[in-house]
């Protein structure tokens, strides 16, 4: 039964905290390896916290605040944005990474229950900023390769990778 | 909102931007890097500029002599991702992308064992799971074969190989037939990652009880009790042996010591006696009947 519901094709539209700007996300059937049966409640819970994750992602690298990053990341996918956000701290850039689309796969629920792997297809806009002047605003399309793991109350991001395979 | 007005303002801002373009100003950047290697980006145009390269997984800025080629030593991007380029000369910008791509060749493995202990002869028991990286922890995507080896003394090895997929395996082993220590390894391209699970002896197999007469009581004792493999159930074990007589029962628990289970019972003729542990019964005793 689960399977079949999982099976089933959902198309979410999440609205978030900005404004009235609206993500869509399409969630694909699970496709992925490993004996454990994933719950739709775990399910919902990985995409809701991974969602999250990119507002956290937007925020901190557009304040340059690494803090920021402290509820949805852990591990090396936040040791990496807390090392860019130091960069572009010392650099005097800024940048905005606003998600548009997501469309998201599940792909690995490891056996032992502690990762669940997923390939988002993203769309978002991309604005770089040099003291405040707007150098290039973009819509891009990335493929990544991300990686939860439970914490107390919570799924957060410990890996976080665009990838072009 | 305010952030959806900057948004809007900077997508305008940007569609001015080629009006205003510097004459001839123009760089080409490769379309893929592979991650900590060495790496160039040529400009066009005459002046200077300002390079940017920036993604959420690292940022560049270098000031510039359009009309070069700027190079990157080795290491300088060493993160996995999508990278945005911009150069900007005056008011004027031009962007390109590339990626860089995590290196095929594995430098650590994250291999999650489980359970760290557990019984013998448990079929698919113990369960590996392994994320492969490159020397920067970038997750490897390509795909790879992983060695998975489960190996003890007395067991002959268990071994599997399982390919990647977006830089995950996973594999399941049975426990082996003999109690100890068991080396469960996983092996990607000569990087090898070793953990240690411990196999105990399972359930009782059987249990068998021996009876002789000690002054007004009876004294008890199991045989050696032991698994369905012959290993030895650890001390502590706890095996209750029943006393029945005219109606009424009496049990006692007794833990191993040394492998066997002994105790006194009041000597009543007629009595039925028995032991168990676990979910194995033993022989059953009647007492000069």
């Amino acid at each position: 039964m689960i399977k079949h519901i999982l099976a089933a094709t959902i198309v979410l539209t999440a609205s978030f905290a900005f404004g009235d700007d609206q993500v869509s996300v399409h969630v694909q059937p699970t496709n992925f390896q490993g004996p454990r049966q994933l719950q739709g409640q775990t399910q919902s819970a990985v995409i809701r916290d991974y969602l999250q994750s990119w507002q956290s992602l937007h925020t901190a690298l557009d304040q340059n605040n690494a803090a920021l990053l402290d509820p949805d990341f852990v591990g090396t996918a936040h040791d990496k944005l807390a090392a860019t956000i130091q960069q572009q701290a010392s650099l005097g850039i800024r940048t905005r990474y606003q998600d548009r689309a997501h469309d998201i796969q599940i792909v690995f629920y490891s056996p032992e229950g502690l990762s669940i792997q997923l390939i988002d297809n993203v769309d978002y806009d991309t604005q770089v900023l040099d003291h405040d002047k707007v150098l290039t605003t973009q819509r891009v399309h990335a493929r990544y390769v991300v990686v939860l793991t439970p914490a107390e109350a919570r799924w957060r991001v410990r890996l976080f990778q665009a990838d072009s395979q | 909102m305010r952030l959806r007005l900057a948004f809007l303002l900077g997508g305008f801002a940007a569609l001015l931007m080629p009006a205003a373009r510097a004459q001839g100003s123009g760089i080409k950047v490769p379309t893929s890097v592979e991650a900590g290697s060495a790496f160039s980006i040529q400009t066009t145009g005459t002046g200077k500029g300002v390079l940017y390269i920036v993604s959420p997984a690292q940022a560049l800025r270098r000031d510039v002599q359009l009309g070069e080629t700027v190079t990157f030593p080795a290491g300088t991007l060493y993160n996995s991702g999508h990278y945005l380029v911009i150069l900007a000369a005056g008011e004027a910008t031009e962007n390109g992308a590339f990626d860089v791509l995590s290196s095929s060749k594995p430098a650590t493995l994250s291999f999650l064992a489980k359970p760290s202990r557990l019984p013998v002869s448990l079929q698919n028991g113990i369960t590996g799971a392994v994320y492969v990286f490159d020397a920067y922890q970038n997750l490897v995507t390509k795909p790879l074969p992983i060695s998975f080896a489960l190996s003890n003394l007395s067991s002959p090895v268990q071994a599997r190989t399982v390919t990647t997929r977006d830089g995950a395996a996973w594999t399941e082993m049975n426990s082996g037939a003999k109690e100890g220590a068991a080396k469960f390894v996983a092996n990607a391209g000569g990087v090898s990652s070793e953990r240690i699970i411990q196999q105990v002896p399972g359930d009782p197999c059987s249990l068998r009880i021996t009876a002789r007469p000690a002054g007004q009581n009876i004294a008890l004792q199991t045989d050696p009790v032991r698994d369905c493999g012959g290993n030895a159930i650890p001390d502590g074990t706890i095996v209750t042996f029943t006393e029945t007589y005219n109606g009424n029962q009496s049990t006692v628990d007794v833990p191993l010591k040394r492998g066997i289970a002994q105790v006194e019972l009041p000597a009543r003729r007629g009595a039925k006696i028995s032991a168990a542990s676990g979910i194995v019964m033993g022989n059953e005793i009647r007492w000069g009947g």
